[in-house]
């Protein structure tokens, strides 16, 4: 079975409108996991923390550059990830549609190639 | 939205959608035909419109499919009947899917689709398709069976199910334990099926696997206080975990020995373990045992490197809580790695002179490596050649070939 992850983007106003009412938001995304996890499809499930409080590591020079805080100039700032095991990339956009996302946000579907389909390297 | 997506709402809905009319209904037959009229009409107008909420197009289709059957039954009948009808069919119209109760009713509807009552080969088909979602093409797929196979199973399953008058309800706690074990044998022989398929040209259908795993993740959400619930799934996951080291680019099998396990699915063995020490909380059953012996093979760099001792004092527990001819021969394999081909050999012996599993490749195979090591060559041959004759697996004969030839 083909596995998933939907990738959560929020925008700065997405993630203030969470903000606004997080244990709302909490409890129902408590909901929706305990949902996936009845149905056998969950297999994790992370939220990350303010953008604002993260570090960038930049390669574009010769040596890594770091710097504080959010990456770039995107405007869509990935906020957390739901790993799913279905049976199709249709269940997959499924579940995405039923995750409980602010307004303003996105969910990114994409597949994870099973450790067969990866060119494996010999020694 | 295409057919794809009809289908993909449907894996997730069938299970709910199903126990919720059964619940409703009190006929376990009526509501999975009603649920498969919803189906068959969103896969017509669905094209057409998308519905806003697919699940509850669904549901309250189901619904509807499922009053207009009642009643069409009911008029055949008398008027108390119709006025019975009547009132079951409204107090239930305003239903939903009650979040209270749908745990319970899917547990009900997975322990139903497992009932003793049905042929082993209805359970698998019923539970597939009534708690998996899956079409009756895709069981087909699953189990190399003609559709029409498929189809008979089910309608004769749910005659059987309405014959018997199986009410629709958690098993009494007096039969609980033994009941679940039935719907865990279900899951488990779908897993096999996928795992060492016992026909075709393929040693492994991953997909047919993976339903029953997700079953068993089911299974788990909804009775976590039962310990060989999690047993199964940690089987499963710790079994599936080595799948991609299993086959050649060919497709042909590969042994333990030779895997190559840095192709081992680790976070399938993490999922594994973590489920197996859900298991451990009060001493092991037959899949607890059976998913500890996985793990002991997940848990070694190699071959040689492996806790063989702990292996055969697994095995020996196996023996004693689901005593088999299989787990024997297992016990054997063990033993020749822990101690040495000889006192395996004694105990395949045994196995033999007892004729508890006659006809099985598994003999012969076991016996034939045992007699290599030990330099038996001539015997190890002609025995590798009878386990190649038995064996119905494609895959797993040419191997078997393969090794006889070696020894000439």
């Amino acid at each position: 079975m083909p596995k998933y992850l939907l990738i959560m983007r929020g925008t700065d106003e997405s993630n203030a409108a969470m903000m606004a009412d997080i244990d709302e938001m909490m409890a129902t995304t408590r909901q929706f996991i305990e949902e996936m996890v009845k149905a056998g499809v969950l297999l994790a499930a992370e939220g990350l923390d303010d953008p604002g409080q993260g570090v960038v590591v930049d390669f574009s020079g010769e040596a890594p550059v770091v710097t504080d805080g959010p990456y770039g100039e995107t405007k869509e700032l990935f906020g957390g990830f739901f790993l799913v095991d279905v049976a199709s990339k249709q269940e997959a956009v499924e579940w995405a549609k039923r995750v409980p996302a602010a307004p303003g946000s996105k969910i990114e579907v994409r597949r994870v190639p099973g450790s067969d389909e990866v060119p494996q390297v010999d020694e | 939205m295409g057919t794809a997506d009809v289908e993909a709402v449907w894996r997730i809905e069938s299970a709910r959608i199903v126990a919720a009319l059964t619940r409703f209904t009190g006929d376990f037959g009526l509501a999975e035909d009603a649920a498969q009229e919803a189906v068959a009409e969103a896969l017509v107008s669905w094209p057409l419109a998308s519905p806003a909420n697919p699940a509850g197009w669904l549901m309250a289709t189901a619904r509807r499919r499922a009053i207009d059957a009642i009643r069409r039954r009911a008029a055949l009948q008398d008027r108390y009947a119709l006025l019975a009808a009547d009132l079951a069919v409204d107090s239930a119209v305003d239903e939903g899917i009650d979040p209270d109760k749908i745990d319970d009713d899917v547990l009900a509807l997975m322990f139903v689709s497992c009932h003793p009552v049905l042929s082993p080969e209805a359970r698998v088909a019923l539970t597939l398709r009534v708690v998996g979602g899956l079409s009756s093409e895709e069981i087909a797929r699953a189990f190399l069976v003609p559709v029409p196979t498929v189809q008979a199973r089910i309608t004769r399953g749910k005659k059987t199910i309405a014959a018997a008058g199986v009410p629709f309800e958690l098993p009494p706690a007096a039969e609980l334990r033994e009941r679940l074990g039935g719907v865990l044998s279900v899951i488990y022989v779908i897993f096999t099926e996928g795992s060492t398929a016992t026909s075709g040209d393929r040693l492994l259908r991953p997909d047919v696997a993976h339903e029953a795993i997700r079953l068993a993740r089911t299974l788990a959400a909804l009775q976590p206080e039962e310990p060989e619930v999690h047993g199964l799934l940690a089987l499963c996951e710790l079994t599936a975990a080595r799948f991609p080291a299993r086959t050649g680019p060919d497709g042909s099998p590969i042994l333990l020995e030779d895997q190559d396990r840095r192709l081992w699915d680790i976070s399938a063995i993490r999922r594994g373990l973590a489920a197996l020490a859900k298991a451990s909380t009060r001493g092991l059953g037959p899949y607890g045992l059976q998913a500890a012996i996985a793990a002991t093979h997940a848990s070694a760099p190699s071959v040689e490197a492996t806790d063989w001792d702990r292996i055969v004092v697994l095995y020996e527990a196996l023996g004693r809580v689901a005593p088999s001819p299989v787990v024997e021969l297992n016990r054997a394999v063990a033993v020749a790695m822990a101690s040495g081909p000889a006192q395996a050999l004694a105990i395949v012996d045994a196995l033999i002179a007892s004729d508890r599993l006659p006809g099985s490749h598994l003999v012969p195979t076991v016996r034939g490596e045992l007699l290599a090591r030990l330099g038996r060559r001539p015997e190890a041959r002609a025995e590798l050649e009878l386990a190649a004759r038995l064996c119905a697996n494609q895959r797993e004969r040419s191997v078997l070939l393969r090794k006889a030839a070696t020894l000439s």
